[in-house]
């Protein structure tokens, strides 16, 4: 298999003296598209956030590249720059109009040229069909529109890893299809990228490998075909069953 | 229409006095108010931080500055200090010191209170964009806290403006005492002197602090 990009190892997350996350180890490598389910309360978003540092934990390992990814970090921020994060209520800055969220971190951490980035930036937002609001605020713009932004502001960043926190839940199911496409398309760019999602088809669609968490913990894994088909375990099963509907026909008389 | 006395006014150098004595006021309120906004924003961001003393002094001292009346203030920074710790202070550096201590506390509070408006999400999309803590605040927080703050921080600008009226009590020749100077030395000719001359100084007030809310509601709706 090819090289490993983020290794989590032993990763222990304690919470008001519950255990968030407890044991869990899992290896990314380069191009691989990782998609997280489970219930809610699981651990998903939190394991997220731990991978960027957003949370402290208590034991265990996040490396990304071989560098330990921790609050203690001596670079966070330069570490931080590799790993994209794209969060459940898109987070754009609403002072800053699209561009100008899109090009704050590459000019003013990176120090990248401004005319550069800003053309990077024109290119990825034609990308996601919003070239003509390069100039419109937030405020602006739809919630599909708007994760759509915040998926750029990441790209920009050149990120080794993305980072996907449930970045459909909080949108109309009409906007859902325009943002999951854009994910999509960047999983054929073979992007490395850990989503967590409740959209099922579009895991099954979008992932190489499927991570059911539950409790904490890594329940089971595998690819999309048998994870979805064929679920080892009771949890995957019930898991899965909740969004299957079937309706018993009784004959009204 | 009844004397008002604003005759006094045209006599001699009265209303040019009067202006002087409006730079005054305005001359201790701007260099207050520029004091106040430097040191509120600063104990403004260290109030946010988790340090258990740091908050107690912080609040310590916004309580006291706040429960004690300026003119109090006044009477123990002019009076008080230099029997007992033997300053010298000049009537216009004690209303500096007390107005700074006052409008420093109060825009420390405006600013911790727009700071924490601000969501936490905005923090943590900018700490994952890879910037450091300086830059989130200088580029993220603040700039939004801001567009919060305005209105408050200008309401607070045109009561510190307001309040130095005070400072006439511990011999500051700022435009109220010009006035009274003024309304004393005509007694006898324009006994009806001070309700025109007082209205003069209410009408400045007026002209000082009008454009500031004018500005404040400006800023408020373009950035609303």
């Amino acid at each position: 298999m090819s090289e490993v990009v983020l290794e989590i190892s032993h990763l222990h997350k304690v919470y008001e003296n519950a255990a968030v996350i407890e044991d869990l180890s899992l290896t990314v490598h380069k191009g691989e598209v990782i998609v997280i389910v489970g219930p809610s309360g699981c651990g998903k978003s939190t394991l997220l956030r731990c991978i960027n540092a957003l949370e402290t934990f208590q034991g265990g390992e996040v490396t990304l590249h071989g560098e330990s990814v921790s609050k203690k970090s001596k670079d966070l921020p330069g570490i931080r720059q590799k790993i994209g994060m794209v969060f459940q209520n898109y987070e754009l800055f609403p002072h800053y109009t699209v561009l100008e969220n899109i090009m704050l971190a590459p000019v003013k951490v990176q120090k990248r040229k401004k005319s550069d980035v800003r053309e990077e930036a024109l290119a990825l937002l034609k990308r996601v069909g919003l070239d003509n609001k390069a100039d419109s605020y937030p405020r602006q713009l739809s919630g599909g529109q708007k994760q759509r932004v915040a998926i750029v502001r990441a790209l920009c960043m050149h990120p080794e890893v993305l980072l996907f926190d449930e970045v459909t839940a909080a949108l109309d199911p009409e906007m859902v299809r325009e943002v999951l496409e854009v994910i999509l398309d960047l999983a054929n760019q073979g992007r490395t990228m850990l989503v967590v999602t409740h959209e099922m088809q579009f895991a099954r669609a979008i992932a190489d490998r499927v991570v059911f968490l539950d409790e904490g913990g890594i329940c089971e894994e595998g690819t999309p075909d048998s994870f979805f088909d064929n679920p080892k375990t009771d949890r995957a099963k019930r898991f899965l069953n909740t969004f299957t509907f079937e309706r018993k026909n009784t004959v009204m008389r | 229409m009844p004397d008002l006395g604003l005759d006094v006014l045209l006599k001699g150098k009265n209303f040019e006095r009067l202006l002087e004595g409006l730079g005054v006021s305005l001359k201790i309120s701007l260099i207050s108010i520029l004091i106040s906004i430097f040191f509120g924003i600063l104990l403004g961001i260290l109030r946010q931080r988790e340090n258990a003393f740091l908050k107690f002094v912080m609040r310590l001292y916004l309580e006291v500055i706040r429960i004690m009346p300026q003119l109090v203030l006044l009477f123990i920074v002019y009076f008080g200090s230099s029997r007992s710790l033997g300053w010298n202070v000049s009537g216009e550096t004690a209303s500096v010191i007390v107005f700074s201590l006052w409008g420093a506390a109060e825009m420390s509070d405006l600013v911790r209170g727009a700071l924490i408006s601000i969501p936490l999400h905005q923090f943590e999309s900018a700490s994952a964009l890879g910037l450091e803590k300086m830059r989130v605040y200088l580029f993220v927080i603040l700039p939004q806290a801001v567009r919060r703050l305005i209105p408050p921080a200008i309401n607070l600008v045109t009561r510190m403006i307001k309040t130095t009226g005070l400072v006439l009590m511990i011999g500051v020749v700022e435009v109220l005492k010009v006035s009274q100077q003024i309304i004393e030395a005509n007694r006898m000719k324009s006994p009806n002197a001070a309700f025109g001359v007082y209205l003069t100084v209410l009408l400045l007030y007026f002209v000082v602090c009008w454009p500031i809310s004018m500005l404040a509601g400006k800023l408020e709706k373009r950035w609303g």
